[in-house]
């Protein structure tokens, strides 16, 4: 049974700490807005000027095309000309360039015999992103073929849905918000109980008739309303700066995020009926936050993960979570299509609300 | 017994790993009084006072409390106590009304009876200037009368005090307790610990507590009536070779210096102590001034843990054993 008047004894007291606790107002609207404004333009996949130093040891009219060809690509960036080998791989070791670009003195002949490569790139294989588009300059047609007419070998021709520019912001922002809301709703939970622990307020909640599901759901609930206003703000920042269509329903959308807020709500509640302090509980937070944002499918493709790690995917909220937000906003998917996710989430809340009710105990002992 | 009961416990024991922190303790609290647990560091006071309002769960023994069984109905006897922590445990980041407003929404007082309620506390712990100021602000004094403000708001039977006047300064702690005999005085009965032994004496009654083992339990005046030593005051010019004449004595139980005087307390066993003394001492300091004066609540629980401190361990560990199979 819960008591109205006592949870709402709980909610008042939390938003009357809140209204003071300048640092946590300021982390709730600075947060989302330096963080869209900063990986909205800053992530890109969409790889360019990669430094590139050359050696050109023909140093003939075809080579100082095929220079200016790979240059006109805009994929690389010529940082320099040096005369060796070795001068190439001191700075591919440094770091200072990601591609050597290599030109025998017999370029000219080797242009002729279609057995041999003509030219030679030296690339930093450890980013394999740089190497993908490494390898696409490899698609490059020789200067003079350019000229002729040459028979169509495409296999596929490839249409892009949904984001036809392929801006990289329109896959990025919708992330933004599942990853935004994990940052902030984790932690602001998660310290809740240790705090009042560690102050000790605790004694005396538990000396009142407050429930530990009053406590609980009151702690839990302005939160959701502060969830509400994050949402709005990245969703205006993310259409009025960087014109992320939102195709879907705007209802769904916050149906959506106010499930995923809660299932963060209560996951930061079990961290926090978990942790003897403050500390621990931020160190469990950050343990949860860093592989939510790194595997969720958020950054990397879900499809290249093993099987295995699909699999501890599929636990965290943050994974439905985008499957959900990307599907209702950038590809009009409704929400009865995406039943599955929304229930994984749904049920991700309850399991952990019971835990952290299980696990807090109105005892000292 | 014509006198209502409000707390009963029957063996009641509490071990944290090795540590027995609470020895098979009986005790028996009556209606509108004020019982008092006096105690050093460590004695057992506040794992006890823990248990009896279900915020510990005893390791055995029965407790019942306003006829609640205990921890079983912990819940119900939430609403019918006050408790007030060791530590100061209210919200800083509130000021004194929302502090007082939480406390009674969390009791689910009636919106009409809250506001007049919370009015009546402010008058008469002297809050009302301090409304609107924010409680981490408080002086010591100022924050233990706000404690006890919020404890009372639901007009509890029953009042729970954890070292209540530890760090306050002397008027505070007298103003402190006039309101808890204010409080008696309206039907609440009170379990209040400390180690002040002025407060000890203030109470109606009085259990002390060593190494969770209670030593004494009685009224104060009771307590000092039936102290098993003799207690002296020695004057004299040269202090230091008495003390050190009478620690070479057995029969010298205690004593304590106080400026030019010494506190003696002297065993029983000796049949006409002040002559004893003379005896002992008239060698040594020709201004010597023997005078017998009565006991006073420290004498009492320096003789009640003395007993134990000089208990063989061998027979301590028996009783702790017997308390755990």
């Amino acid at each position: 049974m819960i008591s109205f008047g006592r949870l709402w004894a709980v909610f008042r007291k939390e938003v009357w700490q809140l209204k003071r606790d300048r640092m946590t107002i300021g982390m709730i609207f600075g947060i989302p807005i330096i963080q869209i404004l900063l990986f909205g333009y800053a992530i890109n996949t969409d790889i360019r000027w990669i430094p590139t130093v050359v050696m050109d040891s023909a140093s003939t009219q075809s080579s100082r095309n095929l220079i200016s060809d790979l240059e006109a690509s805009q994929v690389v960036k010529i940082t320099g000309y040096v005369q060796t080998i070795n001068e190439i791989e001191a700075q591919l070791r440094t770091g200072k360039v990601s591609i050597g670009l290599v030109i025998p003195a017999d370029f000219e002949r080797r242009l002729q015999q279609n057995d041999r490569a003509a030219a030679q790139l030296l690339v930093d294989g450890t980013d394999p992103i740089i190497l993908a588009s490494a390898r696409q300059l490899t698609s490059l047609q020789r200067h003079q073929d350019t000229q002729k007419t040459q028979p169509s070998s495409t296999l596929f021709s490839v249409r892009h849905y949904y984001n036809p520019e392929r801006r990289s912001a329109v896959n990025t922002i919708p992330g933004l918000i599942g990853v935004i809301l994990t940052m902030t709703m984790v932690i602001f939970t998660s310290i809740s109980l240790v705090r009042e622990r560690e102050k000790g307020n605790l004694e005396l909640l538990i000396n009142t008739p407050i429930t530990s599901n009053e406590l609980m759901l009151g702690k839990i609930l302005p939160y959701i309303v502060i969830g509400f206003f994050q949402v709005t703000l990245i969703l205006a920042l993310g259409v009025w700066i960087f014109n992320v269509p939102i195709v879907g329903s705007l209802a769904e959308i916050y149906i959506v995020a106010m499930v995923f807020i809660a299932a963060n709500l209560t996951l930061g509640l079990l961290f926090s009926t978990l942790a003897k302090t403050q500390l621990q509980a931020l160190q469990m937070a950050i343990f949860i936050m860093l592989p939510s944002i790194l595997l969720s499918g958020f950054m990397f493709p879900f499809s290249g993960m093993p099987v295995v790690a699909q699999w501890i995917t599929e636990l965290l909220p943050l994974t439905h979570f985008e499957r959900l937000i990307r599907g209702i906003m950038l590809r009009g998917a409704s929400l009865s299509e995406l039943l599955p996710e929304l229930l994984a989430l749904i049920g991700f809340m309850l399991v952990t609300l019971w835990l952290a009710s299980k696990r807090f105990h109105k005892r000292l002992d | 017994m014509n006198v209502e009961q409000v707390i009963q416990c029957r063996q009641l024991s509490r071990s944290f790993g090795s540590l027995q922190a609470v020895d098979h303790l009986n005790l028996s609290i009556p209606k509108q009084s004020i019982y008092g647990f006096l105690g050093p560091n460590g004695s057992g006071k506040s794992t006890t006072m823990r248990m009896l309002c279900g915020l510990l769960t005893p390791s055995s023994g029965q407790v019942e409390v306003l006829g609640l069984e205990i921890p079983r109905q912990a819940e119900q006897l939430k609403h019918q106590i006050g408790y007030m922590a060791q530590k100061f445990a209210l919200y800083d980041d509130l000021t004194v009304t929302e502090n007082l407003s939480f406390m009674a929404k969390a009791y689910n007082l009636p919106g009409k009876t809250q506001a007049q309620r919370i009015a009546e506390t402010l008058s008469r712990y002297a809050l009302q200037p301090l409304q609107k100021q924010m409680t981490g602000t408080l002086s010591g004094g100022q924050k233990q009368r706000l404690s006890l403000a919020a404890a009372t708001l639901h007009k509890p039977k029953l009042l729970f005090l954890d070292e209540p006047t530890s760090g306050v300064d002397p008027q505070s702690r007298r103003d402190f307790w006039e309101s808890l005999f204010e409080l008696v005085n309206d039907g609440v009965t009170i379990l209040v610990s400390t180690h002040y032994m002025d407060e000890a004496e203030r109470c109606h009654g009085l259990a002390i507590l060593d190494h969770g083992v209670k030593v004494a339990d009685e009224s104060p005046a009771n307590l000092i009536a039936q102290i098993d030593a003799s207690v002296f005051q020695i004057e004299g010019t040269s202090i230091m070779p008495l003390k050190h004449q009478l620690a070479t004595c057995p029969e010298v139980l205690s004593m304590m210096q106080l400026g030019e005087r010494l506190r003696v307390l002297l065993s029983k066993k000796i049949a006409n102590p002040q002559d004893y003394l003379q005896r002992l001492l008239a060698p040594i300091d020709q201004s010597l001034r023997i005078t017998p004066i009565t006991a006073s609540i420290e004498d009492v629980f320096v003789m009640a843990t003395l007993h134990r401190q000089s208990m063989p361990p061998a027979e301590k560990s028996v009783t702790t054993n017997a308390s755990h199979f």
